[in-house]
């Protein structure tokens, strides 16, 4: 090893990268005190500062991973959204709704609304799909006329009811639940869904 | 003259600088002549397309505002109102291609040429990390542009990731940063985009760097010259002893003419073709969209379309997962031997396998024939010159019954205007080009056939079984058969499995 410390310090000075003389102290700074004791002191030196350097390190990650990954975990209430008076929707008819998220930021803006198809089935029930194709995510349309949803990104397609007709779908449309509450639609507004299979 | 001198020489002695980096400008380097030398320069032309990057990227930054709410109207702000500001804009786009681009280049060139083996590998490895960052840079601007396709993008992401077993809807709400796309979702990729990432990529083009002056760059293979991690150094060094040339500017002058190529390049594309439009803002209750990647991921946007449901699963994670390992093993596996293409055939055979892979895809993804014409437009019945009241209601159902979105169809020279996405310069086409082009269905198909077909659909068809009344059904059937034109020559295309591009494209 002090060979080596040696070899380096002779190249420092010869090889050009120091263009005035170094001072006599540094030359001679390469002839290690090599007692047992020095040997300890720098072992306890060199434990104790890498123990000092893990220690910053773990104060400056542990906060601020904490603070990236925390959304991960948080649980945010899901509240139930209104998506319009219970006489606007007939019977039979499928229509295109929004909703508010359930926990915009304030600075959302227009991002802060989801969308989602709702045909009122009968005088009380009503179903409710996301636009998001289970496939990829794209937003699927209602075509009225065939009675069919697709989506424009690879051509999923899906039956009135949500079961897959045809293309990549991995499964059905997926659903959001309603409820009436004092003659309003209300949507349970639980964001994007994510295909699990 | 003399205090210039004296200043800089008070300068030299105070930090060394210049006796730091004249060892780097002299140190030797192979000889290259005109036929071998240019490659060299795909290396420094990707950091000169990262420093474009860097310059626009930061003065973009001074303007862009990275609030879900605001991004959008910022972004409009710099296009249409700041001085330079789209222009700006479009060197960072063109930048930002010229960058996925080149390091592609590069890459691919390193393989063909085996510059990867002994005692470059770890040369390769710090490569693969800035490739795929690269590639990150590239899906993440594309985001901050933030209007419609960005955001669908985001949850096109989002929902890939969510195919990763167990962590899935961990990762999925990670990419969000919460359950929707939202407020919180655009101000983290404007953080993964403008520090983490580049962040990675300063490290290692650091490390690589570093490296490619501490293993010497490789020299021009030679047939015959397999490496040997016993004799590999001491060759290299005695080659260069014998024939190499200074870096600086036997070398470096290539990359200096590189590098202006790579500039007026992007200033070139900025100024004629500017940047890429901003299409309507993100409002997520605007469901008309058609989210596609910007041009360098076309071709896995095609991957994910064309590759069979069942396997969807594998391809997700596994196409990427495997391109990263193999990436990662291929030095540590292969670090021996040939490295001249000539005796590299199966090398050779992959490379040219990925290239007419990327460029097929590619291709396709342009056309996107999966994608069904969601704005097609309704034909007036009348312009198929319908011999009975049936055909011509079966001309209507055509439209209303969704047919004419995967399908296209013949109008009989006239022109169906300027919506039809799926068939440019043919205007005498209507629909989707997702299902065969029904033109001559009628000759090609029997009534039996086409009524089966109809009802119960195809994989890439819904069963109309359900969904038609048993006159509907007739009048469909009977417009279908009345479609009978000898001079499309097309056989074979009733499958209704079949993407059929090319015969939209004639």
């Amino acid at each position: 090893m002090k060979q080596d410390y040696e070899n380096t310090n002779q190249e420092l000075l010869t090889s050009g990268h120091h263009p005035g003389p170094l001072p006599t102290d540094v030359r001679d700074r390469h002839v290690w005190d090599d007692t047992p004791e020095a040997i300890n002191r720098r072992k306890f030196l060199t434990q104790l500062s890498m123990a000092l350097g893990g220690l910053t390190g773990v104060a400056l990650v542990v906060p601020v991973a904490a603070f990236i990954v925390a959304p991960l975990f948080k649980q945010t209430p899901i509240l139930w959204r209104p998506v319009g008076a219970l006489t606007t929707f007939k019977a039979g008819e499928t229509v295109q709704v929004s909703f508010e998220d359930s926990s915009p930021v304030a600075w959302a803006g227009i991002t802060a609304k989801t969308a989602a198809w709702l045909r009122r089935v009968n005088d009380t029930e009503f179903i409710c799909f996301a636009v998001n194709c289970s496939h990829l995510g794209c937003p699927v349309t209602w075509l009225p006329g065939a009675r069919l949803f697709m989506c424009p990104c690879h051509g999923g397609v899906y039956y009135e009811d949500g079961r897959v007709a045809a293309g990549p779908p991995p499964q059905r449309l997926f659903t959001y639940k309603t409820r009436i509450t004092n003659g309003q639609v209300e949507v349970e507004a639980t964001g994007v869904p994510i295909p699990t299979e | 003259m003399a205090i210039i001198k004296g200043l800089l020489g008070w300068l030299e002695d105070r930090t060394g600088l210049g006796g730091a980096v004249k060892p780097i400008l002299d140190h030797k380097v192979p000889y290259t002549n005109w036929k071998n030398g240019w490659w060299y320069v795909l290396g420094s032309a990707v950091l000169v397309a990262f420093s474009i990057q860097v310059i626009t990227g930061i003065a973009l930054s001074t303007s862009y505002v990275s609030s879900a709410a605001d991004a959008y109207e910022s972004l409009k702000f710099i296009t249409e109102e700041m001085t330079f500001g789209s222009f700006l804009r479009g060197m960072h786009f063109w930048g930002g291609s010229a960058m996925v681009l080149l390091v592609g280049a590069h890459a691919l060139h390193v393989f063909i040429v085996g510059a990867f083996k002994f005692p470059r590998e770890v040369n390769w490895l710090s490569g693969v990390v800035l490739f795929f960052a690269t590639l990150g840079m590239g899906f993440t601007g594309q985001l901050l542009r933030w209007d419609q396709t960005a955001f669908w993008s985001v949850i096109v992401g989002a929902d890939q990731a969510a195919r990763t077993p167990f962590i899935g809807e961990s990762l999925a709400k990670f990419v969000m940063a919460g359950n929707t796309v939202g407020g919180a979702t655009l101000s983290r990729f404007f953080a993964y985009h403008v520090f983490f990432i580049p962040g990675i990529i300063f490290l290692f083009i650091g490390l690589h760097l570093f490296l490619v002056i501490r293993n010497g760059i490789s020299e021009p293979p030679q047939r015959g010259e397999a490496v040997d991690p016993k004799t590999y150094r001491q060759r290299y060094h005695d080659m260069l002893e014998k024939t190499g040339v200074p870096f600086w500017p036997d070398a470096a002058w290539r990359d200096a003419v590189g590098a202006i190529i790579v500039v007026l390049g992007v200033v070139g594309l900025a100024i004629f073709l500017g940047p890429p439009a901003l299409e309507a803002p993100p409002d997520p209750t605007q469901l008309s969209v058609y989210p596609r990647p910007d041009w360098y991921l076309l071709w896995y946007f095609s991957v994910l379309a064309l590759i069979p449901p069942k396997a969807e699963p594998y391809v997700i994670l596994g196409g990427p997962g495997l391109a990263v390992v193999l990436m990662f093993i291929l030095p540590l596996v292969a670090n021996k031997g040939e490295r001249s293409p000539l005796r590299r055939p199966w090398a050779m055979g992959f490379v040219l396998l990925l290239v007419i892979m990327i460029s097929t895809l590619w291709i396709t993804g342009l056309v996107s024939p999966w994608s069904p014409n969601l704005t097609t437009k309704p034909i007036d019945p009348a312009v198929f010159k319908a011999s009975t009241a049936q055909v011509q209601t079966g001309a209507k159902l055509f439209y209303d019954k969704g047919c004419q979105y995967c399908h296209a169809i013949e109008v009989n020279g006239v022109a169906a205007g300027p919506t039809d996405a799926a068939s440019p310069g043919s205007p005498r086409l209507v629909g989707g080009a997702r299902g065969p082009n029904l033109s001559s269905v009628g000759s090609r198909l029997t009534k039996e056939q086409i009524v089966v077909r109809i009802l119960n659909g195809g994989n890439a068809m819904p069963q109309f079984g359900t969904l038609l009344k048993p006159d509907e059904l007739d009048a469909l059937v009977a417009f279908m058969e009345s479609r009978t034109y000898a001079k499309d020559g097309k056989q074979g295309q009733g499958q209704g499995l079949e993407i059929s591009s090319a015969d939209q494209k004639k």
